[in-house]
């Protein structure tokens, strides 16, 4: 059916986003590249030379390096659990008969509109904080004594408030899928006296995969740069605990104003990142062709 | 008719002359109490200055500096005048990114800024910068907890004696920890308290080559003490408290004694937020009998960098900023009490300052016992107490601060953490040639 | 077609649903309440009801204006946001009406330009926009949104408009309709629910972007982030007062979401059309 015309328009219309990203990855990524083979302090500017590969030696041979990069996976793989798994249960849940929909959607997606650093803030010192968090509060009532979160479970500490921004936006792609969910096709399940697990298996998992997809890809991109969170919560500590791919490029870049390393931490990111999606494209990509 | 076109070319052409003579600075600040102070007491400065206007743009601290440094050190020629640290001065004024300040005016009075800090913010005999607030670190304690101790604080005590007060005022049960002590990662955070600290036991940073020093007994001494005493008399949650979650900690009455900035005293001692304002009592930050106190030193100060082409009008503000006569405008306005402290010598004659202020003495001595050119028992090859003025100290301390978080949190030993931060130190000095 | 539904179930649903809505919703609460206590009030443990002061809205407006960082954001947000949409919606329609070989790998090299950490580029960016005259510029801020969150614009449209059967545009061409009249007449009207849900969802993007908007400006174009980072972590308490400004700042963008609640919910079930 797809004649040789719209072939044509198709590519013209494509052009002008692929284009656009096009020089958005090129650029950047070029100078970066060509920063990362030089020696280059932004604090001793006169003093920059060819470090060939001197820069990524350097890098990786970080003794905060594999831990990072183990730290990374894991707040990555944790928030995505956390978020997907939380993300089909609200969904389900909001997709319920119930009253006050339209208020309990927006609270469900509020966290959405908090900024990352003022959500690690009040998290840290109104909710976890040992001496007088919230938390700490509620354990005390119960007699208990309170958890020194980010001493104790600095990482999973920053899974929880990381998951907690994301799981809206998991949410309501996941929703989204749900309602378009032929209410026939549900009655006709439900009429054939299919249980609610029988129903969600064979018939709402298999509709939310491919927003399931979606949300897994997208929610990857932005994870693998988390930083902010780590920043204000525990500087990437206690020892390398919570120092993450991203904190460590933070930490050479806006500490050590090291420009030649930072980039060069910026390519292994890259490189991991692709490292990922083509792991992720394996495991989930067949969904999107749907 | 041609008259009256005349009239409003000229009248253009004069208004145009004079917008064009309004120049607008664009300052960057840190969102610190008395520096907003000053942004309300901009009319002063402009009423003065006609054709001076006044952009402020304030940031939290760590994104200041991000935002300054990388701004000054690309020429991106952002900002008029950049509010930095006594750890900044030295490093930008020798690469020249800095004026001089020269052209303060006659009645600024150079030689009444507190020569250690002015100290820090020279080179080479010329200012590079003019302290706003100075500050120092103290021991802040509660008179009333001390007493139930059956101790007396000395106006100059002891580690020992500071170990000792801390365990026996410490009444987990009543959650009263003896002593809150700086504990989360980061360069300013535990570092500043901890690289203070090791003064005192004889430590240093790095010896006159260069080498770093964690492998030394001093250091051993410093960590070890620093862990047991924290496990013994501190709060919960220690290894990731900073400033302000020692201050929270404090005012609501859980710290027997805090060791930190000096210009906590002015918050501990507001009945307004504090429960335990009227208990408060000061003293110098404790020693070992080596000669070295565990104060630090610190200057936020005002200076313009090299590529503004508004250089005389920054001056001019400047110059009001950090006069005696700003001294003056917040006392008259605010009180005594509120005036940014720390940086003249006549401040701390004023009878009125003195009478408002009760830490005021404390903190001049403390500031006066802090010396970033000698900063240490042993000889080194470095500027600053708290911190060592070399572009890659920042990176490097948050490292080394890192893991001795870590120490604190019971995750790594204490000597773990020292062959660690030893290492990296060595592999980070390496490869920016300091170590041959 | 509407199930009918017992009140019982209805009820047990509902309290569920408000149960979990409060717990997520608690951290903000918190926020919002906190932002009525006094400075001692905000550590001295939890507590729900505040005294009610005014004082730290007074204090943070005196501090600093609201009101043009406020219109930042909202040009930036708003104009960053439709800038995107135009660009991607062409690419995206394509992409699922006609799609080849090669689509999934092109989706997937968009989203891959967001891989380069933000921290790493900075340097290289502040040269560009140096050069550019684009720092602390409103245009300059707004094209690095768009650019940033194209990827994500092309994705969720790209899997809005899959959504939309393919027959029906099969039936219009069986019927003469020329290629501008499909998109026109046959496409847009189904596709707007889902173009809708995608603007909402990038204005948020791009409201909370707090790297390159605290960066990349100064005065001129610092939008609400700056305004944030101007009362976070002082020394001394402050969390009453960031309470308050953060309330500030999130308050317009959940009204906004209040009152596209509707158009949300229709983009959220257009998919029931078919």
């Amino acid at each position: 059916m797809a004649t040789r015309q719209t072939r044509t328009l198709a590519r013209f219309m494509m052009a002008p986003s692929v284009l656009l990203l096009l020089v958005w990855m090129i650029v950047p990524l070029a100078m970066t590249l060509w920063f990362s083979f030089q020696n280059y302090n932004l604090l001793n500017p006169a003093n920059v030379s060819f470090a060939g590969l001197f820069n990524y030696k350097y890098f990786y041979t970080d003794p905060a390096f594999f831990q990072s990069i183990a730290n990374t996976l894991i707040l990555v793989g944790g928030v995505l659990v956390i978020t997907v798994v939380g993300g089909i249960l609200l969904a389900l849940l909001l997709d319920q008969p119930i009253f006050g929909q339209g208020i309990v959607r927006i609270l469900v997606i509020s966290p959405f509109f908090v900024m990352p650093p003022v959500a690690a803030l009040v998290w840290k010192n109104m909710i976890m904080h040992p001496g007088y968090g919230v938390l700490a509060d509620i354990a005390r009532f119960f007699g208990a004594t309170p958890v020194d979160w980010f001493a104790q479970h600095p990482l999973l500490s920053i899974v929880i408030i990381v998951a907690w921004q994301w799981l809206p936006f998991a949410t309501l792609i996941l929703l989204t899928a749900l309602q378009s969910l032929d209410g026939e096709q549900k009655e006709a399940a439900e009429m054939d006296g299919a249980g609610f697990l029988d129903r969600f298996r064979y018939l709402t998992l298999p509709h939310l995969a491919r927003a399931i997809t979606v949300v897994i890809l997208i929610q990857t991109i932005f994870l693998l740069g988390v930083y902010a969170e780590i920043l204000v919560t525990t500087n990437g500590g206690p020892g390398y605990a919570s120092t993450n791919l991203a904190f460590l490029i933070y930490r050479t870049a806006l500490l050590g104003y090291d420009v030649g390393g930072a980039s060069a931490g910026g390519v292994i990111a890259v490189i991991l990142a692709n490292v990922v999606a083509i792991f992720l494209m394996r495991a989930v990509g067949r969904n999107l062709d749907r | 008719m041609r008259l009256h076109t005349l009239v409003l070319g000229l009248c253009s052409a004069s208004a145009f002359a004079l917008a064009a003579h309004a120049e607008t600075l664009t300052i960057a600040t840190v969102n610190n109490g008395d520096m907003i102070r000053m942004q309300k007491l901009t009319d002063n400065f402009t009423a003065k200055n006609p054709g001076i206007d006044l952009q402020w743009v304030t940031l939290e601290e760590n994104v200041l500096r991000e935002r300054v440094t990388t701004d000054i050190a690309t020429k991106g020629g952002q900002y008029d005048v950049m509010t930095i640290g006594t750890y900044e001065v030295p490093i930008w004024a020798k690469q020249g990114w800095l004026l001089p300040l020269e052209n303060l005016g006659a009645d600024y009075d150079v030689d009444d800024i507190l020569p250690a800090i002015r100290g820090g913010l020279s080179m080479d005999g010329k200012l590079y910068a003019a302290p706003f607030y100075g500050e120092s670190s103290m021991v802040m304690y509660r008179k009333d907890l001390i007493d139930k101790a059956g101790l007396t604080m000395p106006d100059a005590p002891t580690w020992e004696f500071i170990a000792d007060a801390a365990r026996k005022m410490t009444d987990r049960g009543a959650d009263i920890n003896g002593v809150c002590l700086r504990g989360k990662a980061g360069w300013g955070e535990n570092m500043a308290f901890l690289s203070a600290t090791a003064n005192s036991f004889g430590a240093r940073w790095f010896d006159e080559n260069w080498q770093p020093q964690f492998d030394q007994p001093e250091w051993k001494a410093t960590l070890d003490f620093y862990v047991k005493l924290m496990n013994d008399a501190g709060p919960q949650g220690a290894s990731s408290n900073g400033f302000n979650e020692n201050l929270a900690l404090f005012q609501q009455g859980k710290c027997g004694m805090w060791i930190d900035a000096t210009v906590a005293a002015s918050f501990v001692s507001n009945p307004k937020d504090s429960t335990v304002a009227d208990k408060v009592g000061y003293a110098l930050a404790p020693d070992n009998g080596l000669g070295k106190r565990g104060n630090w030193l610190w200057a936020w100060s005002l200076a313009i960098p090299a590529g503004t082409q508004k250089a005389d009008a920054a001056e001019k503000f400047i110059a009001w900023a950090t006069s005696k006569d700003y001294l003056a405008l917040v006392a008259s306005k605010e009180g005594w009490a509120n005036v940014p402290p720390g940086t003249r010598t006549s401040l701390y004659q004023n009878a009125d300052y003195l009478a408002a202020a009760p830490f005021a003495k404390m903190t001049l001595d403390s500031i006066n016992s802090a010396d970033p050119t000698k900063p240490t028992v042993k000889p080194v090859p470095y500027v600053g107490v708290q911190f060592v003025a070399i572009p890659e100290f920042q990176g490097l301390g948050t490292t080394v601060g890192q893991l001795f978080s870590a120490a604190l949190a019971g995750q790594m030993s204490v000597d773990d953490a020292l062959a660690q931060a030893q290492s990296v130190s060595v592999r980070e000095m390496t490869r920016a040639g300091y170590i041959k | 077609m509407a199930r009918r539904v017992s009140t019982q179930s209805r009820i047990a649903w509902t309290i569920a649903a408000w149960a979990v809505a409060l717990l997520i919703f608690f951290p903000i609460l918190y926020t919002v309440l906190t932002s009525f206590k006094t400075e001692a009030e905000a550590i001295a443990g939890i507590s729900l009801i505040p005294s009610g002061t005014f004082e730290n809205y007074v204090e943070v407006q005196s501090q600093r204006d609201y009101f043009k960082p406020f219109m930042n954001s909202v040009v930036i947000s708003v104009g960053s946001t439709l800038l995107a949409l135009l660009v991607a919606i062409p690419a995206a329609w394509s992409m699922a009406f006609s799609p080849t070989r090669r689509t999934k790998d092109i989706l997937m090299w968009m989203l891959s330009t967001k891989m380069m950490p933000a921290v790493a580029v900075l340097v290289p960016i502040y040269l560009i926009f140096r050069d550019g005259g684009l720092l602390d510029t409103r245009i300059g801020l707004t094209v690095m949104l768009t650019l940033i969150n194209l990827p994500i614009v092309v994705w969720m449209l790209y899997t809005y408009f899959r959504e939309i059967p393919g027959e029906i545009l099969e039936a219009a061409r069986m019927d003469g309709a020329s290629l501008v009249s499909e998109i026109l007449y046959v496409l847009t009207p189904m596709a707007v629910p889902g173009i809708a849900s995608t603007m909402l969802l990038n204005i948020i993007l791009a409201w909370n972007e707090s790297f390159w908007t605290i960066r990349l400006t100064t005065t001129n174009a610092a939008p609400l982030t700056a305004f944030i980072a101007s009362f976070s972590s002082p020394q001394g308490l402050f969390w009453a007062k960031l309470s308050a400004a953060s309330t500030l700042a999130i308050a317009p963008i959940l009204i906004m979401g209040w009152f596209s609640q509707r158009q949300l919910v229709r983009g959220l079930t257009f998919g029931a059309v078919k």
